[in-house]
């Protein structure tokens, strides 16, 4: 037995120093494409937050004097008790005598919300269905032969109906949204699932006796959510596109109301004379997308090696 | 061998490669040196991270980016490799120089039929034509010794038996008639009875040819059965090199002499075996059939087990031994109800529990612990060795306070520090962890152990400790255990009564000196006359 007490209570050889396992978050925030499109981001949530106090006026105020003016024109306009002012449109005005500066910044707000109400919704319900049916086999058939019917509805048809249904509006087009993206989501924490519960700590879980609901909760959800970090990112850059294009064909956002889409939707006919008007929502647009799409890239290389494109 | 005069096929000098900053040490491989001679199999053991692989690597210019030789050269029949271009590289390979892989699925490319994949090196490589290379194929293919050359030509590598794939990779890289083969444990995927075949046929081609063959093995039993001389490494330093006989029965270094001390004995160990025990676990007629339910076609049936009847007492250790696919996984998997069998009873004391619903089952649960083969997926990473050994015990009810004053005995049982209790599993090596699986399946308390391959995964010293460790636990707690292994030398070490299945049945049975002394089944014999250096008595050093 000597081979035995030569490591008995052998704590040198444990590693020692740190106790807790290297916060992958910490290695995340380190990956430049993750600090590149987090400070876009970060860029537009500030925008979006604080876009009255960036010299913006009220977005939806109409000018009938103030029509179509290109980026940079001088517009002179009535205040509140009669006076007049004068100040620069940054970004010119549409074909209402709306501020496109203005709508640009206060946009982001509808754009940036629609993202996030879309990535924490589809991926909380898509967690649970997809736990339930990753780990309970007799719901798994029924639950993705639903799934596959719901990714079957393409997003901007939905919408078209829901909005004939209800009215035009934010929690309309997140819903549209959402309802598509949940089976992809599903999916994904499903996989997941199905391979984690054959590991063997999963099976060794089961020999002492874990309740089902702890197995689930303690040693196979952790294991999906980097991975749904990463699709959640995905998932907000795909919203922010499909509200856009919704808004755009006019069956998203009201008109009146200023999003990305809605601008860009007002500037089409005038187009070839002011494009202005699609130019900078535009940009704004593309942005924000590449910046999450980004960070999600960076996301995925950080904490889920496993899909990392790098060999 | 006498060819001492001839010039070295591969002449290694002082090569050191550097590890990448912020590994365990700084070099892989350290100042070693060494020779492969014509016709020589010249074998490289060390247990994992020993860095033999990386010396292969190394020769063959395959070495991965993050690694640098820093200093020594390779000759290869005089060529010094770590100066040679990338294009030379290209051109040695194969020609004068190729390399056999530990896993021949993922070797070869499965979209590619095995004929086209040499014939692939022989299009690269010569200007043959094409009826040239075909025949040439076809006689490699004969060579070593595959069945109908013509059919295995046309065949892609799924349609080949694990055997018959590594078969084909040593074809492939014997095509051309290189000076030095270097064999990167190539028979360690294989079953034993497999391995014996493979052995025997890189032997006969190497004598056939005079190629100079570098192997890499971590197994003793492989070693005694084909090296001519031995190369033993530790964290990338060459402890000691000599003839096979010399390092195997006279060597100098403690180091050498622990780790082949370390080889279990294949001859069964005298236990003394009284079967009075009380019936810990009974199977009668066991059986579990998978079948695949497939919509559109006919369903597919598999039987992992049939008719499978064992009894285990207190105190005593049943061994089931075989070859991968023989069942006895599934045997242990649905003893612990891991699965649910198909047919037949198991009666754990007198509850039968084959057919126990799951809520029923769950009290249960504690009587019988299963201790897994890799250490590394054992444990949830994400929780710490605290946590994870007082689960079972809270989930019966019992207080944390009290649960873990336990686990802190429990870790002195299993000889570590009780310190430790709230690190994480990383922290560990996979001896270590191995103990934790163990302490964690002693807090339940459990009538049955059962250790699936629970030592295969760990290097022959730490398995060592395992073993001993485990035979310990048995006999103070006088627990019953099932042992299931492929590994013929530790069944003989640690079993009382051996069971061997084959295809999903028990087909030989009986206690271990018995079954190993005179086995009377066909499969059980050859089985028994595969084990590599079954001849060799590991551990008698000479004085």
């Amino acid at each position: 037995m000597s081979a035995i007490t030569e490591e008995a209570v052998d704590s040198a050889s444990i590693a020692a120093a740190s106790t807790k396992r290297k916060s992958l978050w910490l290695v995340a925030l380190r990956n430049p494409n993750v600090i590149f499109g987090g400070v876009i981001l970060l860029t537009m949530l500030m925008i979006a937050i604080l876009a009255p106090f960036l010299g913006t006026v009220d977005p939806q105020r109409i000018d009938p004097a103030a029509r179509n003016k290109k980026p940079g024109t001088e517009i002179t306009y009535r205040l509140d008790d009669g006076q007049t002012a004068k100040r620069v449109a940054i970004m010119g005005t549409d074909s209402l005598g709306r501020d496109v500066y203005s709508r640009v910044l206060y946009g982001a707000r509808v754009s940036l919300a629609v993202g996030v109400a879309v990535s924490v919704i589809s991926v909380a319900i898509g967690m649970v269905i997809g736990l339930i049916s990753g780990y309970i086999r007799w719901a798994d058939g029924i639950i993705m032969r639903i799934m596959d019917g719901l990714m079957a509805i393409p997003g901007i048809l939905l919408a078209i109906a829901l909005v004939s249904i209800w009215r035009a509006g934010l929690i309309t087009v997140v819903f549209a949204i959402v309802v598509p993206d949940v089976p992809r989501v599903v999916r994904l924490v499903r996989s997941i699932v199905l391979t984690v519960r054959e590991e063997p700590y999963v099976e060794g879980a089961i020999s002492v006796g874990t309740p089902t609901w702890i197995l689930m909760f303690r040693h196979i959800l952790p294991n999906t959510v980097a991975p749904l970090i990463v699709q959640g990112t995905f998932l907000a850059a795909a919203a922010i596109l499909t509200e856009a294009a919704l808004s755009f064909l006019g069956i998203g956002i009201p008109p009146e109301i200023p999003s990305w889409g809605n601008i860009m939707a007002e500037g089409r006919t005038l187009f070839r004379v002011f494009p202005h008007n699609i130019l900078y929502p535009g940009i704004f647009l593309a942005l924000t997308v590449l910046a999450i799409n980004i960070m999600g890239d960076g996301l995925r290389d950080t904490l889920d090696p496993k899909m990392s494109k790098k060999v | 061998m006498s060819t001492e005069t001839k010039r070295p096929v591969l002449e290694v000098r002082n090569l050191s490669v550097a590890l990448p900053k912020g590994g365990d040490r700084v070099h892989a491989v350290e100042k070693v040196s060494f020779t492969v001679n014509p016709g020589e199999i010249v074998c490289l053991v060390g247990e994992s991270g020993s860095g033999k692989s990386v010396i292969a690597f190394t020769v063959m210019g395959l070495l991965a980016k993050a690694l640098k030789p820093t200093s020594g050269e390779i000759l290869l029949e005089g060529e010094n490799i770590l100066a040679a271009s990338e294009d030379r590289l290209r051109e040695l390979r194969c020609t004068r120089m190729s390399m056999i892989f530990q896993e021949p699925m993922t070797a070869l490319n499965p979209v590619m039929t095995c004929g086209d994949q040499i014939d692939e090196v022989l299009s690269t490589h010569t200007q043959l034509d094409a009826a040239a290379r075909r025949a040439k194929i076809l006689a490699i293919l004969a060579r070593v010794k595959l069945p109908e050359p013509e059919r295995i030509y046309a065949s892609f590598p799924h349609q080949l038996s694990g055997g018959q794939r590594q078969r084909i990779m040593i074809a492939m890289a014997l095509v051309l008639d290189p000076v030095l083969l270097i064999a990167d444990e190539p028979t360690t995927a294989l079953d034993v009875t497999t391995q014996a075949e493979i052995l025997k046929l890189v032997a006969e081609l190497q004598a056939g040819q005079g190629t100079g063959v570098l192997f890499i093995t971590h197994d003793f039993g492989v070693v005694a059965e084909i090296a001519h001389r031995v190369a033993v490494l530790r964290w990338g330093e060459l402890v000691e090199m000599g003839p096979t006989e010399q390092i195997l029965s006279r060597p100098v270094q403690g180091y050498t002499k622990m780790l082949i001390s370390s080889v279990p004995s294949i001859t069964p160990a005298h236990r003394g075996v009284r079967r009075d025990g009380k019936t810990v676990l009974r199977t009668e007629k066991l059986g579990k059939i998978y079948t695949g339910n497939a919509f559109f076609q006919k369903a597919r049936v598999v039987k992992a087990a049939v008719d499978v009847d064992l009894d285990i007492r207190r105190g005593e250790t049943l061994g089931i031994v075989g070859e991968s696919g023989s069942g006895k996984s599934t045997v242990a998997r649905c003893i612990a109800r891991l699965i649910d069998p198909s047919e037949g009873k198991i009666y754990l004391g007198d509850t039968e529990i084959a057919t126990m619903s799951a809520r029923k089952l769950r009290p249960h649960r504690r009587r019988v612990q299963i201790v897994f083969q890799d250490p590394y997926r054992s444990m949830n990473p994400r929780i710490t060795v605290g946590d994870f050994i007082i689960e079972g015990p809270m989930n019966f009810g019992i207080g944390r306070e009290e649960a873990m004053a336990r686990a802190r005995k429990l870790m002195e049982t299993v000889r570590l520090d009780p310190n430790a209790l709230d690190r994480y599993p990383h922290q560990f090596s996979g001896g270590q962890r191995q103990r934790i699986c163990i302490a964690r399946a002693l807090a339940m308390e459990p009538e049955l152990l059962i250790a699936d391959e629970a030592v295969s995964a760990l290097d022959v010293s730490v398995q060592k400790q395992v073993l001993e460790l485990l035979d310990e636990i048995r006999v103070r707690l006088n627990l019953a255990v099932l042992f299931i292994t492929h590994d013929l030398r530790v069944a003989a070490q640690i079993c009382d009564y051996v069971a061997v299945m084959s295809k999903g049945r028990v087909v030989e049975y009986g206690s271990a000196e018995q079954v190993f002394g005179s086995p009377k089944d066909d499969y059980t014999k050859a089985l028994f006359a595969a084990a590599p250096g079954r001849h060799w008595e590991f551990g008698k050093f000479a004085a």
